[in-house]
C-alpha cells in the first residue's frame, strides 16, 4: 500500500472500443451582466452501456449544467460551450445541426428532473404527455399511443394505469408525478438516461421506491444511467462509479467502494466527514471552512484551496492535474496520494 | 465527549409541556355562504413534554403536520383543542401583553434563509428588530452594541451590521435567522428545518453552531426535520409523526437502535447510508402507496392502510402511544416490537 505508482495524465484516457458517451474537456461560460461565470472548466466522463455514473456537488458545482449540456438543453444565452466534445457512439453532438440533435435527444439519450410538477404540462392529462413522444417520433396512430401508454405506465408501476391516463399531472402525488416523467423519458427506450436529482423533492419512504424503480428499469432495459445528485447516501446505494465536481471541475472520479473507503481529494473526504450519520451518535461534526468560491472569481490554482485543511504553497500557484492512482481512480490535487492514505493507515 | 454532556441535559426540568393538541383546517363549499364540508387533521391529538436544556427531534414526511405543530406553538395559527403551557404558564389562553411576554421566551427559526429575512432591511435591522416589539428586553442606546454582539455569537463579522441579506450566503443567512431568534435570550427555540436548503459542507457548520449554542446558553430546541441523520445527530430524544400524530416518542436510542412501530422501522430502514457496503445488507422495507390524505384518514390507526402488518383491530380500535412492552417507550402499534433483523 506504500508505493503507489502516480502519473499525470494529459486528458482522459480512451480505450479502443470507445465508450457509449464520452464528454471531454468540457468549458462551459454564462456571459452575464455582471461579467463572465466560468461555470465549467474542463470536465470530462464517459459512460459504458448498463453503468451507473454519480455526478456528485452542492449547488453551484456545475453538476446539473454539464447535463444541460450533453442533453442540448443549455439556454444560449447566457450560456456558451466554449470548447470541449460531447461524443455519442463515437459522433461529436456539438457539431451536429439541431434537427439531427433532437433525434439523438429522447431517443437515446433522456432526460428527467427534480421537479415532476414543473416538468410536466399542467393542462394537458399525463396519458396524452407520455403519448405525445409516441404519436410524434413513431407516427403512432392515438389508439395505439394509448395502449403504449398505459404499459409503460404499468412499467413504470402506476396503480390502475389504464383509470389514470385521463387525470391531470395535480391529481397526482410527488412520487406518482416522478413515475409519470420517467415514463415519458422511457417511452422511446433510451440507451442512456440523465437522472437530475430525481428524489430530492420526495420523503424518504417514496425516495427508496423511486431508486428501486430506477435500479430495477436500468437493469431490464440496459440503459446507462448519469444520477445527478448532491446526497452522499444516495450515491452511496446505487452508482458504479462516482465524479465528484466542485467549482466546475470533476475534483475526483473513483469507483464507489474505494471512494467511501479512502477518499483522494480533500474536498470529498471534507463532505464525508460533515455529513452526520444515522448509524452514529452525536459528538461535533467536522466541517469544510468557508464557503464555495464565486464562479466570477475562482481562486487562482487549485479553487479548493482557500478552504482547504491540507493547503501548502504549489496549491495557490499551481492548477493540479488529474492524477490518475494505481487503482485507476484520479484526482485533481497535488496530494492525491498523501490524502487517500491518510486514511487508509 | 459530548455524548456525556447531552446524557445529563436530558434531566431536566419540564420548560414546555403540550397537551392533546388538534388543528382542524375547515374545507368549506360555496362563495357567499361558505359551509363546512370537511376538515384537513393537520395536527390530531399531538402531546408531549420538552425539558430544559434538551433537543427534542420530530420527524415524518411532508404532511405529517410537523410543521403546523411549529405554528401552533408559535401561535401563528389558533388550535382547534388542546393544551400547553410554557413555564408553567398557558400558550394557548394568553392574549395581547401576556402573549407578548410569553412569546419573548420562545423564538423559532425558519426553512428558507433566502425568503424569511426582509430583503429591504439591514442585518442590523433585521436582528434589532425584535427589540422594537419588546423595549424592555435592552434599552435603545445599547441596541447596536447587542446587535453586533449577537453576530458575533452566531460567528458572523460584527462590522457587517450594515449589511442587507442578499450579500450573504445561504448558510450566513441562516446564522442571521438564529441571531435574530437569540436576540431575546429566550429559554426554547423552535427550529422548522433550519438546516434542510443548506448545501452538506455549510449544513455541518449550522449543526454545530446550533449545539455550541445550546451549550454555552442552555437553550432548548424544537428541532424538526425530515432528515433521520441529522434528527440523530442533534436530539436527545426524537418523536416521529404520521398522518397528525405522533407514532412513537422516546430517546435517541430508543427510536433509532430500539423502534417499535412499524413506521419508525421502515422510515430508518429508507433513509440511504453512505456507505457503499451496507448496499448488500441492509433490507428496506418496503411501504405500499403514499401517505393517506389528511382529509380522509384512515379509521383506527392512521398507518394500517401501509402496514404489513395490518389486522382487523387495526381499523377498528385506535392504538395509543404507550409504554409496549417490546421496549419500554411509548409507541402507538397494537403489534409493536422490535425489528427481528436489526442488528
Amino acid at each position: 500500500m506504500s508505493q503507489h505508482a502516480v502519473r499525470p495524465t494529459p486528458a482522459s484516457p480512451t480505450p479502443p472500443g470507445g465508450h457509449l458517451l464520452e464528454v471531454r474537456d468540457l468549458h462551459v461560460e454564462f456571459r452575464t451582466g455582471e461579467g463572465l461565470a466560468k461555470v465549467i472548466n474542463g470536465v470530462s466522463y464517459h459512460l459504458d452501456p448498463g453503468e451507473t455514473l454519480a455526478v456528485l456537488g452542492e449547488s453551484g458545482s456545475g453538476k446539473s449544467v454539464t447535463a444541460q449540456a450533453v442533453m442540448g438543453i443549455l439556454d444560449t444565452p447566457p450560456a456558451h460551450i466554449s470548447s470541449g466534445e460531447i461524443r455519442y457512439q463515437g459522433q461529436d453532438l456539438l457539431g451536429l445541426p439541431e434537427a439531427q440533435r433532437r433525434q439523438i435527444r429522447g431517443r437515446d439519450i433522456a432526460m428527467i428532473f427534480q421537479d415532476a410538477l414543473s416538468a410536466l404540462n399542467p393542462v394537458f392529462p399525463v396519458g396524452w404527455q407520455i403519448g405525445e413522444t409516441l404519436r410524434q417520433r413513431l407516427g403512432m396512430s392515438r389508439a395505439d399511443a394509448r395502449r403504449r401508454s398505459v404499459e409503460l405506465m404499468d412499467l413504470v408501476q402506476i396503480p390502475a394505469a389504464s383509470e389514470r391516463l385521463g387525470d391531470y399531472p395535480h391529481q397526482f402525488s410527488g412520487g406518482m408525478r416522478q413515475r409519470v416523467m420517467i415514463a415519458m423519458a422511457l417511452a422511446m427506450e433510451p440507451k442512456v438516461l440523465i437522472a437530475d436529482e430525481p428524489t430530492t423533492a420526495l420523503d424518504v419512504t417514496v425516495q427508496a421506491q423511486i431508486m428501486d424503480l430506477l435500479a430495477d428499469l436500468r437493469r431490464d432495459l440496459d440503459m446507462a444511467m448519469i444520477l445527478i445528485t448532491h446526497d452522499l447516501g444516495v450515491v452511496a446505494d446505487v452508482a458504479d462509479r462516482i465524479a465528484v465536481m466542485y467549482a466546475g471541475r470533476i475534483v475526483e472520479h473513483a469507483d464507489v467502494r474505494s471512494l467511501y473507503r479512502a477518499p483522494a481529494h480533500p474536498y470529498t473526504k471534507g463532505l464525508l466527514d460533515s455529513i452526520p450519520r444515522l448509524d452514529q451518535r452525536g459528538g461535533k461534526l467536522s466541517t469544510i471552512r468557508g464557503l464555495p468560491p464565486n464562479l466570477m472569481r475562482i481562486p487562482s490554482g487549485c479553487p479548493f484551496h482557500p478552504r482547504c485543511p491540507y493547503v501548502q504553497q504549489v496549491c495557490v500557484d499551481v492548477v493540479p492535474h488529474d492524477l490518475v492512482l494505481d487503482d485507476g481512480r484520479t484526482s485533481a490535487c497535488h496530494f492525491a496520494q498523501e490524502v487517500r492514505d491518510d486514511r487508509v493507515s | 465527549m459530548t455524548a456525556s454532556a447531552s446524557s445529563t441535559r436530558v434531566r431536566g426540568e419540564t420548560i414546555l409541556d403540550v397537551n392533546h393538541v388538534v388543528k382542524h383546517f375547515p374545507i368549506t363549499q360555496g362563495v357567499l355562504f361558505q359551509k363546512k364540508v370537511g376538515a384537513v387533521k393537520a395536527v390530531d391529538g399531538v402531546s408531549f413534554q420538552l425539558r430544559r436544556g434538551e433537543t427534542l427531534g420530530i420527524v415524518g414526511e411532508s404532511g405529517c403536520g410537523k410543521s403546523t405543530l411549529a405554528r401552533l406553538l408559535m401561535r401563528l395559527e389558533k388550535p382547534t383543542a388542546g393544551r400547553a403551557t410554557l413555564a408553567g404558564q398557558d400558550l394557548f389562553a394568553a392574549s395581547g401583553g401576556e402573549l407578548r411576554r410569553i412569546r419573548r421566551n420562545m423564538q423559532m427559526v425558519m426553512q428558507d434563509p433566502y425568503t424569511s429575512l426582509n430583503p429591504r432591511m439591514t442585518v442590523g435591522d433585521i436582528i434589532g428588530e425584535p427589540f422594537e416589539i419588546h423595549p424592555e428586553a435592552a434599552p435603545k442606546g445599547s441596541r447596536q452594541r447587542r446587535v453586533q454582539e449577537l453576530l458575533d455569537v452566531v460567528g458572523l463579522n460584527p462590522e457587517h451590521i450594515n449589511r442587507y441579506p442578499h450579500q450573504f450566503s445561504g448558510g450566513q443567512r441562516q446564522r442571521i435567522g438564529i441571531a435574530r431568534a437569540l436576540a431575546l435570550r429566550p429559554e426554547v427555540i423552535v427550529c422548522d428545518e433550519p438546516v434542510s436548503a443548506l448545501d452538506v459542507s455549510i449544513q455541518a457548520q449550522v449543526i454545530n453552531l446550533l449545539e455550541e449554542l445550546q451549550d454555552e446558553l442552555g437553550l432548548s430546541y424544537i428541532f424538526i426535520a425530515h432528515d433521520l441523520s441529522v434528527v440523530r445527530h442533534i436530539s436527545d430524544r426524537v418523536a416521529v409523526m404520521y398522518l397528525g400524530r405522533i407514532v412513537e416518542i422516546g430517546t435517541e436510542d430508543e427510536i433509532y437502535d430500539r423502534a417499535t412501530h412499524p413506521y419508525t422501522q421502515a422510515l430508518l430502514s429508507a433513509a440511504p447510508v453512505p456507505d457503499p457496503d451496507a448496499r448488500d445488507h441492509r433490507t428496506i422495507i418496503r411501504l405500499r402507496g403514499d401517505v393517506p390524505s389528511p382529509a380522509d384518514p384512515p379509521s383506527g390507526c392512521h398507518f394500517r392502510t401501509r402496514c404489513w402488518k395490518a389486522q382487523e383491530i387495526c381499523a377498528i380500535q385506535d392504538p395509543q402511544a404507550v409504554l409496549r412492552a417490546a421496549d419500554p417507550h411509548p409507541s402507538a402499534c397494537h403489534f409493536a416490537e422490535l425489528r427481528p433483523t436489526a442488528t
